[in-house]
């Protein structure tokens, strides 16, 4: 159960070596969170990730998942939560692609999508269901500024973010008076593994900014949290400028 | 049975989540509800008046107790009530006080249940005195996982695991509760102040045997010299002759008399109790007490429940909710008292309801809270940065002091520290496994905290 702070003590984390995931979770557990799922590809990577988390203390499992295999999540979930409560389910799966080369290769492009949304919207139905038959937990929905508004340069991962955003706001007034809590997170620029090798954009951040922020965000109930806060502005500006302007901005 | 699916929180207004709300009318109904409960689970639910999770049951049936509220006997002559546990000690109050007879314990609010009085074995400004509530329960029904009633007298297993249980042994369907008698409806009233921690507890040591009801409230605020400077207000029940002849009072001396002011609107500002306006309030509260008065006449209602004037007080803390945080240690462990206080006013909580007391003897209860010694109780909203982290650090200080925190009141506590806190907890744990296998009764609390 979370407690007065909003704190868990159970998290799956679906996207088990994501930075901002892995950086959330060690902040999590430093407060109240004793059980981890760490849902991925079977890998290495994964497994390192694992007994980083059990080195502070921390009950950690792995369970394979794959978010462009969606028949197998009904599964995979259920397999965790069938184990007992699950506090927050974070959704941090995601890849950024390569813009100029996904634009050449179409199916690169597709794989795009279906990694950030069609299967983040089979994984959170999944997770949503487990969570209102629980009759609590937060799901929590690593949203980005890119799905804002699309940019000439990554307008592939900003659009798939796009529907993810639009997706995840959904679930979050279906499941309003459910118990669950739907909270997307959209973080700007985080310089992490992902993004290694890219130009920085203004008002960069980092994971463990990001797990800051979504801390708070677990206290306050946040429905919305944008990792630095300031980008809220900045977007809500950036979203009122005309396209032809827009198109010519150097972002 | 009316029952619908509802968000339901504690009076913290913290972690809400979501259950069936099921309200019986009858005890074949409660026993119905009891029985198909499902996979989740069910407990029983009172006014809603513990701070933290204590009522609430994710996923599961939450069962609201109060429309099985009736009175079945009064003897007025020895002083002993036959009710329902869905009774409000308010309406108690309001049957009982004119025949002479008062609650025997209550605590800072008349809205709370008697099912929900035994099952947090609450105390009163009386407990140095009197104990805890269940020691002046005579039996109580249970209904239990089984869908079947037990009747439970006092001294049994089963009854101690009851009195404090958080309602996890099963549903209290009726209690007979032994009386106060009073005289009046009235109070007398000594009211003092002390200068910080060390005169207050100096002045509760030497002569808080001097009268029934006793607490402190204390400026937690304060800080330097003024540390735990406090405002101490004891009294008893006003004897019949201590009202002044040809009034009002004196004509019809046990009316039950209150006074209410308008509701906290629903929906106040965030940020409306800082450290600025509620360390001014503190300063005005501290100043307008008199140094020294004796024998004031107050109301019963002005004395126990002043928060009870202003209905859903607990408005004022914003959409964020509160947290309300109180611990006991044993005697000889006034330096943690010293210790703690100093840290909450070194941090700067804004706590406007802050007070502390002596506890008498302990109760028989395995999860009761009092044991003799000093408790300090006070809220903070939930809002405050850091908040969690620095509450935890004062319960490893409790924890240090061998003292414990209060369940009722608890929604925030490290589940590792309860079995060193409860250490009846083992003896609680067997016998919810032999009454309850399949784990019927389950509160967030209960989950929370592994109880």
């Amino acid at each position: 159960m979370k407690d007065a702070f909003g704190t868990p003590q159970s998290l799956l984390v679906l996207g088990g070596t994501s930075q901002i995931a892995l950086a959330t979770a060690r902040r999590l557990i430093a407060r109240r969170t004793r059980t981890v799922w760490l849902a991925g590809r079977p890998t290495l990577a994964l497994e390192t990730a694992a007994s980083e988390l059990r080195a502070l203390g921390a009950d950690v499992h792995t369970v394979a998942f794959d978010a462009l295999d969606p028949d197998s999540h009904e599964t995979a979930l259920g397999k965790v939560f069938s184990e007992g409560d699950v506090d927050m389910v974070l959704l941090a799966f995601g890849i950024l692609g390569d813009q100029a080369h996904d634009e050449r290769e179409p199916a690169s492009a597709v794989r795009v999508a279906q990694t950030n949304y069609t299967g983040a919207v089979s994984a959170g139905l999944v997770a949503a269901r487990a969570l209102q038959t629980q009759g609590h937990g937060s799901l929590v929905v690593l949203s980005s500024v890119a799905g804002e508004r699309a940019r000439r340069s990554n307008f592939i991962y900003g659009s798939s973010k796009a529907g993810l955003d639009a997706f995840a706001q959904g679930l979050g007034d279906a499941l309003h008076g459910t118990g669950v809590h739907v909270m997307v997170v959209r973080p700007g620029f985080v310089r992490s593994k992902m993004t290694a090798g890219l130009e920085e954009t203004p008002l960069a951040t980092t994971p463990e900014a990001v797990a800051t922020a979504i801390e708070l965000g677990l206290r306050r109930r946040s429905q919305t949290v944008w990792v630095p806060g300031a980008l809220r502005v900045v977007m809500s500006a950036l979203r009122h400028v005309p396209r032809g302007v827009f198109r010519r901005l150097p972002v | 049975m009316p029952a619908d699916t509802a968000s339901v929180t504690g009076w913290g207004r913290t972690a809400p989540t979501t259950a069936r709300l099921i309200r019986p009318r009858t005890y074949e109904e409660a026993a119905a509800a009891v029985r198909d409960c499902g996979a989740r689970g069910g407990i029983p639910r009172g006014l809603g008046r513990a701070y933290g999770d204590a009522a609430q049951n994710a996923g599961g049936s939450v069962l609201d107790m109060t429309g099985l509220d009736r009175i079945h006997a009064i003897d007025a002559d020895e002083g002993i009530v036959l009710c329902d546990a869905g009774i409000s000690l308010h309406r108690l109050t309001e049957v009982l006080l004119p025949l002479g007879w008062f609650v025997p314990v209550t605590p800072g609010t008349r809205h709370v249940t008697v099912g929900g009085a035994i099952g947090a074995d609450i105390h009163g400004k009386n407990h140095h005195v009197s104990g805890s509530f269940s020691r002046h329960v005579l039996s109580l029904e249970l209904l239990t996982a089984d869908g079947g009633v037990r009747a439970v007298g006092p001294g049994t297993p089963l009854f101690d695991a009851t009195a404090g249980g958080m309602g996890l042994t099963g549903v209290i369907l009726t209690a007979t509760v032994r009386l106060q008698p009073v005289e009046t409806s009235l109070m007398s009233v000594d009211t003092e102040r002390a200068r910080d921690l060390d005169d207050l507890m100096a002045r509760l040591t030497a002569t808080d045997h001097r009268y029934r009801y006793s607490v402190a409230w204390i400026d937690l605020l304060a800080r330097g010299a003024a540390t735990g400077r406090a405002m101490l207000t004891r009294g008893d029940h006003a004897p019949l002759d201590a009202l002044p002849e040809r009034t009002r009072a004196r004509r019809d001396p046990l009316a039950f008399r209150t006074s209410r002011l308008p509701a906290a609107p629903a929906f106040l500002p965030e940020g409306l109790l800082s450290r600025t306006t509620v360390g001014l309030f503190n300063e005005l509260w501290y100043r307008k007490a008199p140094r020294a008065r004796t024998g004031e006449l107050q109301r019963l209602s002005t004395f126990f429940h002043p928060l009870d004037g202003v209905p859903h007080w607990n408005r004022v803390y914003g959409r964020g909710g509160f947290v309300q945080y109180q611990f006991v240690v044993g005697h000889g462990q006034e330096d943690a008292v010293r210790r703690i206080v100093r840290r909450i006013s070194q941090r700067r909580c804004p706590s406007f309801l802050a007070v502390l007391k002596r506890f008498g003897d302990a109760d028989p209860g395995w999860l009761s809270f009092p044991v003799p010694g000093w408790t300090l109780a006070l809220d903070i909203p939930a809002r405050l940065p850091g908040l969690g982290a620095f509450l935890d650090e004062l319960d490893e200080e409790v924890a240090a002091a061998g003292g414990r925190v209060y369940l009722a009141k608890d929604s925030r506590l490290r589940p590792e520290l309860l079995t060193a806190m409860y250490p009846r907890l083992a003896d609680f744990r067997a016998l919810r496994a032999e009454l309850d296998p399949r784990g019927v009764f389950v509160s967030d609390l209960a989950r929370r905290l592994g109880l």
